[in-house]
């Protein structure tokens, strides 16, 4: 007997690797925004205002269109308000959208699995508050400077803005994005002498910075949900001064079936908290993190979760439960679990990360890239997200017979970023896991690099019991 | 993206960093735990400056560098890697280590600068360490998507 499947199977990897209609015609149009921020709004010469005309003629037919259309006048005109800023970021995310939802198609086709539910609602209206607004003209100068005009002055003028933003747990994601956003300006400063300008990156932080200063853009309405949750996997996010590890996961329901989820935690950090200083940071406020590191299932009572499957954790809704071999829920239950739609924000090609499972592949490594031969259709393999502060490695990764990876779309093409492989070593098979170490290590090297993070932690608090508030 | 600092151990140089067109950070005192010295090094001229943190005077860094600034040389270097450092204060030779990067300064025979840095100094290493207070949060941060782990060391 078959079910019905609703969920994914094998993975098709030729599907992969097929263009998608539409997205460089897409993707050209994000380009011209992204070469008038380079040279900066504030006297735009012609090829910088042809670049905008064509965003504008992108969203023709669209809610945005009027709108567009007349911020793009204005910003020709080298007469932008901080209004029509946030018109042109507004049209280069929606089309960034576009891209998110074909390349989800695909991804549905790849892997069987389709995303299923309502959409999630847009929540919006109501006051921007006075910090919010500061961050909004702070964004807005550095459109009309441009990225080749960008200097110390300049890029140090956020500084007392994420300052005041990051104590306030509400406008954190706004205060981590312009914290990470604004170290990497200080790092290219200045502007005039960069060989290189990461365009779709930075105008990526931009536009969505300045959609986050939209009054109610970061509120995620939240039901509750109560089942057993099985962990596949560790994803961990970093830059200098912030952290984040989220839990990749399906779940099951009482009486329903399974879907994907994910929980998360995150925090601000000094920029010597690294490796595994970073486990030790986010572990306290994550019970899954040892559930995780323990190879165990977790049972959830009333947990909040958002419309797109983000539970919004709190340890007191959740219960140590039975061991779960995370490779025993990527061969059983992940095929049969549906996934929820993703937030219109969050609609994104960089937010695409999708729970896979792949087995009986062979790796090669003709260049740069590992790729995963599977049926005879190459995969990219992104080793390089692979936390250094955890067991796994590239070169286990290269040598593995399963693997447990998220999809991902980046450089304009698919990739699969491993979390955990299994490995064949004198006839046993042994599992690596990327977030062995989120919940606390036990081999000698984690053990080891614990003991050095603890002591630059401790050095660090010392120093700010002492120093603070004097 | 930058690549993530390098692990060094904090007990002797707390805080140091590239900002504010100078090699700047904080050099814990040997003998009083109250005690911190405020240390920097200007980019291209190398004029330099260290004081304590009750702004007195470095007796070390009457004429030429203490020991302070050759440990924040040192610890730079750890952390941010030497080409980003000797980058950074326009020191140039091949074969780099702190230690030649601390001479070739000195060789220059830079000028000491009035201590006026050192409250702005010590109030980026107050900031830098309001980090490590900051709360935790379990709200999902879906821009954290755009700063994925690297294996590549500076």
């Amino acid at each position: 007997m078959v079910p019905a499947d609703q969920g994914g199977g094998v993975m098709r990897a030729d599907l992969l690797a097929d263009p998608v209609d539409g997205l460089d015609e897409v993707l050209v149009a994000v380009a011209g925004v992204d070469q008038a921020l380079a040279a900066g709004l504030l006297r735009p010469q012609p090829a910088q205002v042809a670049g905008l005309a064509a965003l504008a003629d992108a969203v023709t037919g669209s809610p945005l269109s009027a709108r567009v259309a007349e911020a793009v006048e204005k910003a020709a005109a080298g007469a932008a308000g901080e209004e029509h800023f946030l018109s042109l970021a507004a049209a280069r995310t929606a089309l960034l959208g576009s891209v998110h939802d074909a390349l989800m198609v695909r991804v549905e086709q790849a892997t069987g699995r389709a995303q299923g539910g309502s959409s999630v609602p847009v929540p919006g209206g109501g006051q921007a508050e006075n910090l919010v607004l500061a961050a909004r003209s702070w964004l807005a100068d550095l459109a009309r400077a441009g990225w080749q005009g960008i200097d110390h002055d300049l890029v140090s003028g956020a500084e007392p803005v994420i300052s005041a933003l990051l104590p306030e747990p509400r406008l954190r994601r706004l205060a981590a994005l312009l914290d990470g956003f604004a170290a990497e300006l200080a790092a290219s400063c200045p502007g005039s002498a960069l060989e290189r300008i990461p365009l779709r990156r930075w105008g990526d932080l931009w536009s969505r910075a300045m959609l986050l200063t939209l009054p109610g853009a970061t509120e995620a309405p939240a039901s509750t949900v109560t089942g057993r949750l099985l962990p596949l996997g560790v994803d961990l996010h970093e830059h200098a001064t912030a952290a984040q590890a989220q839990v990749h996961a399906v779940f099951e329901p009482v009486g329903g079936t399974p879907f994907l989820v994910r929980a998360s935690v995150s925090a601000p950090k000094p920029d010597t908290i690294i490796g595994a200083g970073i486990w030790q940071l986010l572990r306290p406020h994550l019970s899954l993190l040892t559930a995780v590191s323990e190879g165990r299932s977790m049972d959830l009572t009333d947990m909040p979760i958002t419309g797109e499957g983000d539970l919004v954790w709190r340890d007191e809704h959740a219960r140590l439960g039975e061991p779960a071999d995370p490779f025993v829920t990527a061969r059983v239950v992940l095929p049969a679990a549906s996934a929820l739609p993703t937030a219109p924000l969050d609609r994104h090609p960089a937010r695409i990360a999708v729970p896979v499972f792949l087995e009986g592949h062979s790796a090669e490594q003709p260049g740069e890239t590992l790729t995963f031969s599977l049926a005879g259709q190459p995969v990219a393999v992104d080793t390089d997200r692979v936390p250094a502060a955890g067991p796994l490695t590239p070169e286990a990764v290269a040598t593995s017979n399963a693997c447990i990876g998220l999809l991902r779309w980046e450089a304009g093409m698919f990739r699969v970023q491993p979390l955990a492989v299994e490995t064949t070593a004198r006839k046993k098979v042994v599992a690596l896991h990327a977030g062995a170490w989120a919940g606390g290590a036990v081999d000698k090297a984690g053990v080891k690099a614990e003991k050095a993070a603890t002591d630059a932690a401790t050095v660090l608090r010392e120093r700010a019991g002492r120093l603070l508030r004097r | 993206m930058l690549p993530p600092a390098r692990p060094r151990k904090l007990a002797k140089v707390p805080f140091v960093e590239l900002a504010d067109g100078r090699l700047q950070g904080v050099v814990s005192s040997g003998s009083d735990i109250e005690r911190v010295y405020v240390s920097s090094v200007a980019a291209g001229s190398y004029e330099f400056a260290c004081s304590t943190n009750n702004n007195r005077p470095c007796g070390g860094a009457r004429g030429s560098f203490c020991n302070h600034i050759f440990a924040l040389i040192t610890e730079a270097v750890l952390q941010y890697g030497v080409e980003r450092v000797a980058r950074y204060l326009r020191v140039d030779a091949a074969d780099m280590d702190a230690q030649a990067i601390y001479a070739l300064m000195m060789g220059a025979r830079p000028s000491q600068a009035d201590s006026a840095a050192a409250a702005q100094v010590f109030s980026r290493f107050l900031r830098h360490l309001a980090y490590v207070e900051l709360p935790a949060t379990t709200d999902p941060l879906p821009e954290m998507q755009w700063f994925p782990p690297t294996r590549v060391v500076v």
